[in-house]
């Protein structure tokens, strides 16, 4: 399973190599990848149809719990196969689109990235192993989004996404962080096995709000749905892609994936339902107020992503089996139209549908595809689109608040409806209009995709026994987290549902007919309201405003101010806890020591002052000699001879490079702040010295941990063969310490030499230029 | 002992922050000197101070006998003083560069990266 | 430094303190010593030269410029840590050999290679360094 989910990055990288071998085959070749993956996942359908969970687990960080554990479960399954088997159109209907771009090769490796990630994130079962998938998948969409990178519209389209999704990301990582200290294992299976655990737990409301944000973020629910629709700057094939099928079902699969765990409570049914509900009208009315195709699918994809919220919050058997009904017929609806979106911009030059029409006959297959998919999406019989929709109704009206949630659903698929038919049907119908090209069909790379899903979504429809039985039913089961039969069926007796479709279906041919004034006058109601989008930019370039006012503040370019801020800092930090603590360190004013002892201590002191008096160069460089004697003295005195020996070779070359250098500079050695200065630097230098000794104090009223030393002193003859202790710990105990450490040494030498060169260059060359 | 020690520490360490915040190029080269001694002091009293009993172990001897000085800081301290020796030269180099570049050892008026004009113009609203 | 007495003395300092200072090296296992100190001996012993002699004759007698006694050893520093790895030993652990045909000779280990290594980049930077300084001004 590693190795299955490894391929689509290592066949990524070779990407731009498969296109400058094969040329404009490089579709054809590629897809095979995400084909074969197909063919693979589809062994599972038998086993998971029946019951089987399987588990595949390698070990990543053992000791911190985090494995590569995947798992392959109803839920999982259903997205797989339609991620493999979706990506497989996509990436043959991105090689011919993008055929001529000087950078399809890297584009279709980001494709390819991206389908790992999110294979990764549904078929991870631990979750530190899902929050990386997660946050892959984020990042390939940036750049996916970003990939016309010289366009400014597209670089925001591409920051806003990452910023919303990656913001929601980490909140998502805090939530399952939470969730494994709650539960005592990083496994998603395990932590979901445990039943009303969490629920239970007082940590239940974080926990929810911060896996909310993760889901509603990546899932462009409102308020967080503004940069799906600005996403659209992506080339097509990303948007048929990650933004109908598979990216932004992520946080709909997080929440189906969550809801044994976390679901079924009152703060759950009322967050998911309002929310979902909420984007499922706004995206919905947004969608009708759009005219380029892009838009208009981008703000339907936003609404069905709010019916699926919406349904997984109701919650009940009948509502679960409605969205997995749902997400299939969706991903199969909104894949299919908007690769023929693209088409239809491939092949006329424009996507704005007030000046598309009569394209059925110069492009007859897209103009199929379109058709079929549309008549699924807005709910017509015997689509399977019209099947997931019945069974919404039949959830709805089983409550809870059956009323206000069936009314938004007849409201919301009417306006779905009357979009379906403004992307499906009016380009096609109608007499030729004007168009910036002449538009023919493309290549059969361009329309297979279209085909291929727009047609399964029609004999998904008849043939609901295969998809209830094989997918569906056991999606539903494990959103449910227990085995769930699912029967689907087209006829379901003239009954409430059924009259409900009917009036939906009025109501949307009314909504389409009237369609042109209704956009007229939501632009004119709403044309400059305060959106999301725009809070956005406000935060983007408040944000701006505090870095640079912080900036301004911090960043003086004063080496004394930096210092004043490290240091008081630093004081503040040493001193702050003693004092909250109230550790009450009563000390004599002179602690007791031997005279000698103190006769050392005082000595170096006194080296320290001299340094400090200096009137004159030389005057400071011997005194610094003091203090490193001095220093060398206390080493040797508390059995540190290495020390001291070191610190006497040192000192000595310390004066000699000194010398060297402070003979050469024009100081007088005095320091020449003056008394109001000195009087404002004294209390700080002073503030740090006392909270280094109160440090110290502390540190050492502490009792001392020895194991290390005593294991280093245990086995240092017995085991390293040395007799000297801290030659050991440093030649061969910490020996990879002590590599990095010579090596500082020689990149400090050659810094030395470099910076001396590149001044005798520089003196050299000013030498020359005068006369 | 340690507290004897942990007030040495302390006085160290305040004449090395006067010295860095000085001004003088010079002088902030000593501070880092006397702060460099005044780190290694205090890893030194933090692990403890043995009068003269050097973490050897005797001929004949397979583990040390117990009272030895704590080896652990000391293999830390050695390292520490030949890197900030080196990092001491580096910086002592680094001094003089700046004095050669730039043509003055007052370190307020070191203001290539960040000349005056740019900040005020960061402190503005539009930059 | 133009100093006679300094002069007639330095060749004799400095073999005697390139000498203690390989002896302090390699005695550092068992007593105070080791790569660090001998090599800051060595680094001294050099200087006192610079000084008296001046950098070229430093250089001349060094043969090698100094930084590349740094990056040997380095590099030899590199090599002790990876013939552990010949032996299925994760980098750096000490590898020993008690060889019998030579009784005063206890072991020869990479250990030792390690401290040589650290003795040469100490000696081969500061050296470095130094002559550099004095060269510049």
């Amino acid at each position: 399973m590693l190795f299955v989910l490894l391929a689509p990055f290592v066949i990524a990288v070779l990407a731009p190599m498969v296109r400058q071998l094969t040329g404009s085959f490089t579709g054809w070749v590629l897809a095979l990848l995400p084909a074969s993956l197909f063919v693979y996942f589809c062994q599972f359908i038998e086993p998971v149809g029946s019951g089987e969970v399987l588990r595949f687990s390698t070990e990543w960080i053992p000791s911190a719990g985090i494995n590569l554990s995947f798992y392959v479960d109803g839920l999982s399954l259903l997205f797989a196969l339609l991620i493999s088997g979706i990506g497989t159109f996509i990436v043959l209907y991105a090689a011919a689109y993008l055929k001529r771009h000087a950078d399809l090769g890297r584009f279709l490796m980001f494709i390819l990235m991206f389908m790992g990630s999110m294979l990764g994130l549904v078929l991870s079962d631990n979750v530190v192993t899902l929050f990386v998938f997660w946050e892959l998948t984020s990042i390939t969409s940036f750049l996916l989004i970003g990939f016309n990178h010289d366009k400014a519209k597209s670089r925001r389209a591409a920051v806003q996404a990452l910023a919303v999704t990656g913001g929601g990301g980490l909140a998502l990582l805090a939530g399952l962080l939470l969730m494994a200290h709650v539960g005592g294992s990083m496994e998603l299976s395990e932590l979901l096995a445990q039943g009303d655990l969490f629920k239970e737990n007082p940590l239940y409301l974080s926990i929810l709000i911060l896996v909310l944000a993760g889901a509603f973020t990546k899932s462009a629910q409102a308020p967080f749905h503004f940069w799906l629709p600005n996403a659209m700057e992506a080339p097509t094939p990303v948007s048929a892609f990650l933004h109908s099928a598979t990216m932004v079902k992520a946080g709909v699969y997080l929440l189906a994936r969550m809801n044994p765990g976390l679901g079924g409570t009152e703060i759950w049914q009322v967050l998911l339902v309002v929310f979902g509900g909420a984007t499922f009208l706004i995206g919905s009315f947004l969608a009708l107020r759009n005219t380029d195709l892009k838009l208009i699918l981008a703000q339907t994809t936003v609404a069905s992503l709010g019916l699926l919220v919406l349904l997984i919050g109701l919650g009940h058997d009948k509502a679960i089996q409605a969205a997995m009904a749902y997400l299939l017929a969706h991903a199969l609806f909104k894949g299919a139209l908007f690769m023929a979106a693209g088409s239809v911009d491939h092949g006329t030059g424009t996507r704005d549908v007030s000046k598309l029409s009569g394209l059925a006959r110069a492009m007859p297959l897209t103009a199929a595809a379109s058709l079929i998919a549309a008549l699924s999406m807005s709910g017509l019989p015997p689509f399977f689109g019209f099947i997931a929709k019945e069974f919404a109704y039949k959830a709805s009206l089983d409550g809870p608040w059956t009323l206000e949630v069936t009314s938004v659903l007849v409201i919301g698929n009417a306006l779905l409806f009357a979009a379906a038919f403004l992307v499906g049907a009016k380009p096609f119908f109608g007499s030729p209009g004007e168009t910036p090209k002449q538009p023919k069909e493309g290549s059969v790379s361009l329309w297979l995709g279209p085909i291929v899903l727009s047609v399964l979504g029609l004999i998904a429809g008849p043939g609901n026994d295969i998809a209830d039985s094989y997918f569906v039913g056991p999606a539903a089961s494990a959103v449910r987290g227990g085995a769930m039969e699912v029967d689907l069926y087209l006829w379901g007796g003239i009954e409430l549902p059924l009259a409900l479709s009917a009036a939906t279906i009025a109501l949307g041919a009314l909504v389409f007919a009237v369609s042109s004034s209704l956009r007229r006058a939501l632009n004119s109601l709403f044309g400059k309201v305060w959106g999301p989008d725009q809070g956005y930019d406000q935060f983007m370039d408040g944000l701006m405003g505090l870095a640079r006012a912080l900036t301004g503040v911090l960043q003086t370019g004063s080496l004394r101010r930096y210092l004043l801020i490290s240091f008081g800092i630093v004081a503040a930090a040493l001193i702050a806890p003693t004092l909250v603590l109230g550790e009450a360190l009563e000390r004599p004013i002179i602690p007791p020591a031997d005279f000698y002892i103190w006769g050392v201590g005082v000595l170096t002191v006194i080296g320290g002052l001299a340094i400090v008096l200096a009137r004159s160069r030389l005057v400071a460089i011997l005194s610094t000699g003091v203090l490193g004697l001095a220093v060398a003295f206390v080493f040797l005195l508390f059995g540190a001879p290495d020390l001291a020996f070191t610190q006497l070779m040192v000192e000595t070359l310390s004066v000699v490079i000194l010398a060297l250098v402070i003979m050469r500079l024009p100081v007088d050695g005095k320091d020449w702040r003056g008394a109001p200065r000195a009087l404002r630097d004294i209390p700080i230098a002073a503030t740090i010295g006392v909270a280094v000794t109160v440090l110290l104090f502390s540190i050492t009223s502490q009792p001392l941990d020895l194991t290390l030393s005593e294991y280093f002193a245990e086995r240092s003859y017995t085991e390293a063969y040395g007799r000297n202790i801290v030659n050991v710990i440093l030649v061969d105990f910490r020996a990879l310490d002590t590599f990095g450490e010579i090596a500082v040494v020689v990149i400090a030498g050659v810094a030395v030499l470099g910076l001396l060169a590149a001044g005798s260059r520089r003196t050299e060359s000013e030498a020359e230029r005068r006369p | 002992m340690e507290d004897a020690f942990a007030m040495v520490v302390g006085v160290l360490f305040a004449l090395s922050v006067y010295l860095l915040l000085s001004g003088s190029i010079m002088r902030l080269v000593l501070g880092i000197f006397v702060l460099s001694n005044a780190t290694h002091l205090l890893i030194f009293v933090a692990g403890r101070l043995t009068l003269e009993e050097p973490p050897l172990i005797p001929d004949m001897m397979k583990v040390a006998e117990p009272g030895f000085a704590n080896p652990l800081p000391q293999a830390l301290i050695l390292t520490a003083i030949v890197i900030s020796f080196s990092l001491f030269a580096f910086l002592l180099v680094l001094a003089y560069r700046a004095y050669q570049t730039l043509g003055t050892v007052d370190t307020d008026e070191m203001r290539y990266a960040e000349p005056e004009q740019s900040l005020t113009s960061l402190r503005g609203r539009d930059v | 430094m133009n100093s006679l007495i300094l002069r007639t003395a330095t060749p004799f300092l400095v073999g005697l303190t390139v000498l203690f200072s390989i002896y302090v090296l390699l005695r550092g296992h068992n007593e105070p010593g080791g790569g660090f100190i001998g090599g800051l001996m060595g680094a001294s012993a050099f200087a006192t030269y610079a000084i008296a002699e001046g950098v070229s004759a430093t250089r001349r007698a060094l043969v090698v410029p100094p930084i590349s006694i740094a990056g040997f050893g380095l590099f030899a520093a590199g090599v002790s840590g990876l013939m552990s790895i010949a032996f299925g030993d994760a980098f750096l652990t000490g590898q020993w050999w008690f060889p019998d045909f030579n009784p005063d000779l206890k072991y020869i280990s990479t250990v030792v290679l390690f401290d040589i290594g650290v003795y040469l980049v100490v000696v081969g930077a500061i050296v470095g360094i130094i002559c550099a300084l004095e060269e510049d001004g």
